[in-house]
């Protein structure tokens, strides 16, 4: 058994990216949650720093990095702007379906521009059916003419209005039992058909664009596959559950260290009674427990993120942390916000803020209640 | 055409914690616990400077600093900046040393690793804040220099012209290299230290050199080597104090502006600029 510690390059790495996110997003993240708008113009920064290719080899001009560094990264970002942390995790879901799942020639021609930042990239899996009901979607791929024709609506797509190259999930067939079969592609920036729809007014994790994206009619040359036909549901599913929760997680751990930054700041300064309220024991309690949280958190975060780099599989765990982070984060961001009283509702002070991130965060990725069950799942089943 | 650079640095307690400083009452010792140590602000200005001139003559950047072993981890963020190589200067003969015996040290510790066309530093050290050692140090090197630079440009391999900063504007000087430049702020916005180059500053040599490396008169250096000394270190009294006046208008403002002079405040300026604007 080792314990927990990062290395020492980690350090230095979480106090890079530190530094640049208390320059370039700290002093932003109220504007941009207020105007919901998103900081497409960060991207390239983003991708100097390596951030926005960090687990992409360097031979596609990534970082060479892996998930535990991800995960400092996306902490960072999201201890100050989780909506910004939002955009960045979709992105690199598209990253990870190219990186894991596509042919040589498709990482040569995507990785380098989404690893700099200066394209965006999206995910499209879900659809107005439902999110969980994930082999029932609607869309279709067709094979014409030597092209596939894409046809179909997304919703609550993250990226959706910001995205350059956009995986989509589509059924292109069924199986000899009549099942679907789900097959995934990759769509071109400005490919015709392909459009952003109705965008989404956002409760929390404003700063990142939600929406729909449609495909009508949209030709795409079969080299755009990524994998082989049927591969779909597994690329989509896997990049989810291991690339996707990872980011929820961290984002929430992100948030939950911002409570106890922010809560610790206030009890410090706050006084009444002739003394800050950091000496009453009731908000003691308040701190350790939020601390208690984070710590956990983190925790879970990093031990699911450290298996996905030692190539263990880690569905369950990042389970577990996205679970935990999420729920964590809505408690403590509550919990911060009754300590400070009336200044805990006024938009001045983020807390607010990170209660309403923290809250649109349960569904993405899986609500709390698709966590369990997948978490009970592999622990009925003996795993 | 290509530059050999320093850039010496200072690891100082970072500012945004200087409310957590104290003096101990009785040793008059700076507690700085719980407080990180970071590159003195304006030495990063001077990284960048070096940085810049690297990429557009070509040549390498040494950083090197005289602190405790502890300043490993800033030299190591200045190469993950873009410095290619690091020395630190240390050994307990060095402590307690003033800027006469700092700038000796630096000296010896440049003449020990080669020979430099340019040497960078800040101002200024956001804690001792006496800006001295830039001047004593080229003093030391016998090299030409200039301190609070906003602006140099490199004419050609023996030269460069550079602005001082003054109250009012700037002096514009040509010096012949080598040559020490001490660099403000306004010089330049140094680099965001990125990932790439934490991952490149791991491969980079960091060398360390004690007192015995080093070609020292031992009477030079530390506290021993040091002609000043500080007298007595206290926490000023910030607490404020009511006070009425009374009488006549007249004769209260006659008390309060008495009192303002006493304190220190220069009415006579006031009024000039209050005319002045009339």
């Amino acid at each position: 058994m080792q314990f927990f510690q990062f290395t020492e390059e980690q350090e230095m790495l979480r106090k890079a990216v530190r530094e640049f996110v208390e320059a370039e997003i700290a002093p932003k993240a109220a504007e941009w949650d207020e105007k919901d708008y998103c900081p497409v113009e960060l991207f390239p920064k983003m991708g100097e720093m390596g951030i926005t290719g960090i687990f992409v080899p360097e031979q596609y001009g990534g970082a060479g990095l892996g998930h535990v560094e991800r995960a400092i990264c996306l902490e960072e970002i999201s201890r100050h702007s989780a909506g910004l942390g939002i955009a960045l995790m979709t992105h690199h879901l598209c990253v990870a379906g190219i990186l894991y799942y596509g042919t040589e020639e498709q990482k040569q021609k995507y990785l380098p521009e989404l690893a700099a930042g200066t394209k965006i990239g999206g995910l499209s899996v879900t659809e107005p059916g439902g999110g969980s009901d994930f082999m029932g979607q609607k869309s279709t791929g067709e094979l014409k003419d030597g092209y596939w024709v894409l046809n179909g609506r997304k919703c609550f797509i993250t990226n959706s209005h910001v995205a350059d190259i956009d995986i989509w999930t589509v059924i292109t067939g069924q199986d000899e039992k009549g099942r679907p079969v789900m097959t995934a592609f990759i769509i071109d920036p400005d490919t015709p058909g392909h459009t952003p729809g109705r965008k989404e007014h956002k409760l929390g994790l404003r700063g990142s664009v939600t929406g729909d994206v449609n495909c009508v009619e949209v030709k795409v040359a079969p080299g755009q596959m990524l994998g082989k036909e049927g591969a779909g549901a597994k690329i989509a599913m896997t990049t989810i559950q291991e690339v996707g929760r990872a980011g929820m997680s961290a984002i929430n751990v992100g948030i939950l260290r911002g409570c106890v930054e922010e809560g610790v700041k206030f009890a410090n300064e706050r006084i009444v009674y002739g003394k800050p309220i950091a000496k009453l024991q009731a908000i003691q309690f308040d701190i350790a427990e939020t601390r208690l949280e984070y710590e956990a958190a983190r925790l879970l975060t990093y031990r699911a993120a450290g298996m996905k780099d030692a190539g263990i599989p880690c569905a369950t765990e990042f389970a577990m942390a996205k679970l935990y982070a999420t729920e964590a984060a809505c408690r403590a961001a509550k919990r911060i916000m009754d300590m400070m009283g009336g200044y805990g509702i006024i938009n001045e002070y983020p807390i607010g803020r990170f209660l309403r991130d923290a809250l649109a965060s349960i569904p993405a990725g899986g609500t709390s209640h698709i966590q369990k069950l997948i978490i009970a799942g592999s622990t009925l089943s003996g795993k | 055409m290509s530059f050999n650079i320093a850039v010496c640095i200072k690891p100082v307690p970072d500012p945004s914690h200087y409310d957590k400083i104290t003096i101990h009452p009785v040793n008059k010792t700076i507690t700085r616990e719980g407080i990180p140590t970071i590159i003195n602000p304006v030495d990063k200005n001077a990284i960048e400077a070096a940085l810049q001139v690297k990429e557009k003559w070509g040549g390498k950047v040494t950083v090197i600093t005289m602190a405790p072993p502890s300043a490993e981890e800033n030299l190591r963020e200045a190469l993950a900046m873009g410095a290619d190589e690091a020395v630190l200067l240390t050994d307990r003969a060095f402590a307690g040393a003033d800027t006469w015996a700092t700038s000796y040290t630096l000296a010896q510790g440049l003449k020990k690793i080669g020979h430099f066309d340019l040497i960078f530093t800040g101002t200024e050290s956001a804690d001792g804040a006496t800006s001295q050692v830039p001047a004593q140090l080229a003093q030391w090197l016998k090299i030409a220099h200039l301190w609070n630079v906003q602006q140099f440009k490199i004419t050609n391999k023996e030269e460069l012209q550079a602005q001082m900063k003054i109250e009012n504007g700037y002096i514009e000087y040509a010096l012949k290299l080598p040559a020490l430049l001490a660099v403000s702020r306004e010089c330049n916005k140094p680099r965001y230290t990125t990932i790439m180059g934490v991952m490149k500053a791991k491969k980079k040599p960091l060398i360390t050199y004690t007192a015995d490396d080093l070609d020292l008169n031992k009477d030079f250096i530390g506290l021993k080597g040091s002609p000043t000394q500080p007298g007595d270190i206290y926490t000023p009294e910030l607490g404020r104090k009511g006070q009425e006046l009374t009488g006549e208008v007249e004769e209260i403002v006659a008390q309060l502006i008495q009192k303002l002079r006493a304190a220190g405040l220069n009415l006579e300026s006031w009024n000039a600029c209050a005319v002045g604007r009339e």
